[in-house]
């Protein structure tokens, strides 16, 4: 099937088929980033504006890699930079963008629907770079292609999302991808940041860690931000850290052959012992560069590109 | 222009009367009269009401007027004209406008503005606390004086129970009913869609109806307590009807209201982010909106009222974090509340004529809602059956933010009288 999706917004109305055209796409990239001359002129003479309205450091250094690689022209606006502050609406700021003669624009905003609000607005192609708690869907398709050249074929495996869920664009993307490719979800943490709403979405729900990581071979893990704490979510990091933070023990009661995820920036010794981190179970820095393949796949499809062959359609 | 007006053969709905029969209506010098002599009727402007309703003027308790202060929104003028076009004749205006109302001397100065460009009766309410900040009792009595009907602090419900409990009996000397906007603010920081499943697919903060049921249970207590009437505004939450409900078997001084959009929508609207679904309180689940039908049905929810909340174009037309709550109402209310109830949910015309006129009005103790001789000739003629496109940037109010433009519509106001005056005609402000 050719592609025809311009606007990258949410995992969750991708089909198994796009998922899987995305994997290819980027499993041709990464190759490019493994030769000396990393760049590629399949996006020369167009113009990506990356326009971060909320601060992010790896999301928006990997998009621009990602439109580099491909030979794009790369414009970054942050927040503080963008006419926001002054009280331009997002409208105008994007049809300014737009006006400004820019090929797609790429979106990290904290309102939850933005992207979608955009991409109704522009004639350009929008991508979701991560919109409030909603959704991340370059994140989810990067961890679950880094789960797929781990495992092979994602059905029936069991994958374990642990920590700040309610908050979590991260946890919502991944939740929609692996439900589509056949994997087993089950989240786990607190009670009050995993609240049992999110069993409408197709997944387990847990407050025991141990029944949870037994024999998962996947656990990806999400940062505890500080805020909930002051906002009475939990107790304290202490807390959490003693209750569901992923140490040896712990990990021990995973599948062998597991692997322990996290889309950054972790927090060493609270959700994740340093050890285990940098350890040979980890995947952490593989989904980094996974990340520039993946999107140099999102951008190159949604301008116009046709994906690689499927070459395994699970 | 005439002083008599003989409505002629449409169906006539008077629930104060018990009278729905095919017949005439007649009104002289502003007021409803049993008939009309043989001089008069030849004189008297006649309307034919034949394949129409003539009923009451609708009452709405709960608009957004904007004035003073946000009349780029809405003015009273183009508030009013909105209310002429959904047929009604009475509304009740919120305090929250620019300054809020809490002051005789703004009172007087939305009194001067409904005087001079008001095209129906529109009455406004004072604030509970200064300045809306819920920290210490604005003037009631001062409020009273200058002509307010009621007092509540709206969007911004008095967290303190104890403040709460002294405006309550404070207010009893004056008989002044205190509505509330029942809403928890500890529990919804943040929030702008109704807590569940559907706020965790979409990633926005929830608002859970616990936050409503806490307030509407604290009302409950604090009208035991003092024997203050409270009223509760537009009820949500599946739970707080049942409280209510209890409430009220044991003669508790509660009443309450619910809106057309809460009849008629789910947050499964919400799917879009579409910001002309945004409301608070919000939009909640089938179960809430069934238990709203059921209990406008048995009594425990007294009337209907729009909280008719006009916001421009621009405003509303951002990121959903970012949007006013609030839609328009008056324009659309009839049409809606037919749908829903009459033809969806098997209430007889009547029952839901009353839920928008006698009710309301005998609740706020106005003098109004009734087609009986010596009545105020406030009156609207509406066609139950005509079917046409609702064009919100069409309609009277200044702005369009509602989630029914463009939607066909079944009802339709034709004629609306106010004090024996036509000022509303087929389409057009006539009159005021």
């Amino acid at each position: 099937m050719p592609w025809t999706r311009r606007h990258l917004i949410t995992l969750e109305e991708l089909s198994v088929e796009e998922i899987d055209q995305i994997h290819a796409t980027a499993t041709a990239f990464k190759k490019i980033l493994g030769r000396t001359v990393k760049k590629v002129p399949a996006l020369r003479g167009k113009t990506i504006v990356n326009l971060f309205l909320e601060p992010s450091t790896r999301t928006r250094m990997a998009f621009d890699m990602a439109a580099k690689r491909l030979s794009a022209d790369v414009i970054s606006l942050d927040g503080s930079s963008s006419s926001t502050t002054k009280g331009e609406t997002l409208r105008d700021t994007a049809q300014n963008i737009e006006a400004l003669q820019a090929d797609m624009i790429v979106i990290r905003h904290a309102a939850a629907g933005s992207p979608l609000y955009l991409s109704k607005i522009l004639g350009i192609p929008v991508i979701n770079a991560g919109d409030g708690a909603h959704e991340h869907p370059t994140q989810g398709l990067l961890d679950t292609f880094t789960m797929r050249e781990r495992l092979g074929s994602l059905k029936g495996r069991k994958v374990v999302i642990l920590g700040d869920i309610l908050f979590s664009r991260v946890a919502r993307s991944n939740i929609h991808a692996l439900n589509k490719l056949g994997a087993n979800v089950t989240i786990v943490g607190p009670s009050t940041l995993v609240p049992a709403w999110f069993t409408t979405l197709g997944v387990s729900v847990s407050h025991d860690l141990r029944s949870a990581l037994e024999d998962a071979e996947v656990v990806m893990l999400l940062r505890i931000q500080h805020e909930r704490q002051t906002a009475g979510m939990f107790p304290s990091l202490g807390e959490y850290t003693s209750l569901f933070g992923l140490n040896k023990t712990r990990a021990s009661w995973l599948h062998p052959k597991a692997i322990i995820m996290h889309p950054g920036p972790i927090n060493r010794g609270v959700e994740i012992d340093s050890e285990l981190a940098d350890g040979e179970h980890s995947v952490i820095l593989e989904q980094v560069t996974n990340g520039i393949a993946v999107r140099m796949a999102v951008l190159y499809l949604c301008s116009g590109g046709q994906p690689e062959a499927v070459v395994t359609s699970d | 222009m005439p002083s008599s007006l003989w409505i002629q053969k449409a169906r006539v709905i008077d629930p104060a009367a018990k009278r729905d029969a095919v017949g005439d209506v007649f009104i002289k010098d502003g007021v409803f009269v049993a008939s009309l002599s043989a001089a008069d009727k030849k004189r008297a402007k006649k309307i034919d009401g034949r394949g129409l309703v003539a009923c009451p003027g609708l009452v709405d308790i709960h608009v957004h007027f904007r004035e003073p202060g946000q009349t780029h929104k809405e003015t009273i003028e183009s508030g009013s004209r909105a209310g002429a076009a959904g047929g009604f004749t009475t509304v009740v205006c919120m305090p929250n406008t620019a300054p809020v109302a809490d002051t005789a001397g703004t009172i007087q100065l939305i009194k001067d503005s409904i005087a001079r460009t008001a095209c129906i009766k529109v009455l406004p309410t004072g604030c509970i606390t200064v300045g809306m900040k819920g920290e210490a009792l604005a003037p009631i009595g001062s409020l009273k004086r200058a002509g307010v009907v009621a007092i509540t602090d709206d969007g911004d419900c008095v967290q303190s129970n104890e403040l709460m409990r002294r405006a309550l009996e404070y207010a009893r000397m004056f008989d002044l009913p205190v509505m509330d906007h029942c809403q928890d603010h500890s529990m919804t920081q943040g929030a702008v869609m109704n807590e569940g499943a559907m706020s965790t697919r979409l990633g926005l903060r929830g608002w859970p109806h616990a936050a409503e049921d806490l307030i509407v249970s604290r009302n409950v207590i604090l009208s035991t307590y003092t024997g203050a009437h409270v009223h509760l505004q537009h009820i949500s939450s599946r739970n707080s009807i049942e409280i209510i409900r209890r409430a009220k078997s044991r003669g508790i001084r509660v009443t309450a209201e619910a809106t057309p959009h809460h009849i008629a929508l789910t947050e499964g609207s919400l799917a879009t982010y579409d910001t002309n679904f945004k409301m608070n309180p919000p939009l909640r689940t089938e179960e809430d909106r069934m238990a709203i039908i059921d209990g406008l049905r048995d009594g425990t929810l007294d009337i209907l009222a729009t909280d008719h909340a006009p916001h421009t174009d621009y405003e509303k037309d951002k990121e959903f974090d970012f949007a006013p709550n609030g839609i328009l109402g008056l324009e659309t209310a009839l049409p809606v509340c037919l749908d829903i109830l009459v033809r969806r949910s098997r209430f007889k015309l009547a029952t839901v004529i009353d839920l928008m006129t006698r009710k309301p009005a005998n609740l706020m103790k106005l003098n109004a809602g009734t087609l009986a001789a010596g009545a105020p000739a406030d009156l609207c003629l509406f066609d139950p059956a005509e079917i046409w496109t609702y064009d919100a940037k069409a309609g009277f109010s200044k702005s369009s933010n509602s989630p029914w433009h463009g939607q066909k519509l079944t009802g339709r106001v034709k004629t609306t009288v106010v004090d024996g005056r036509v000022v509303f005609d087929r389409g057009r402000i006539v009159g005021r």
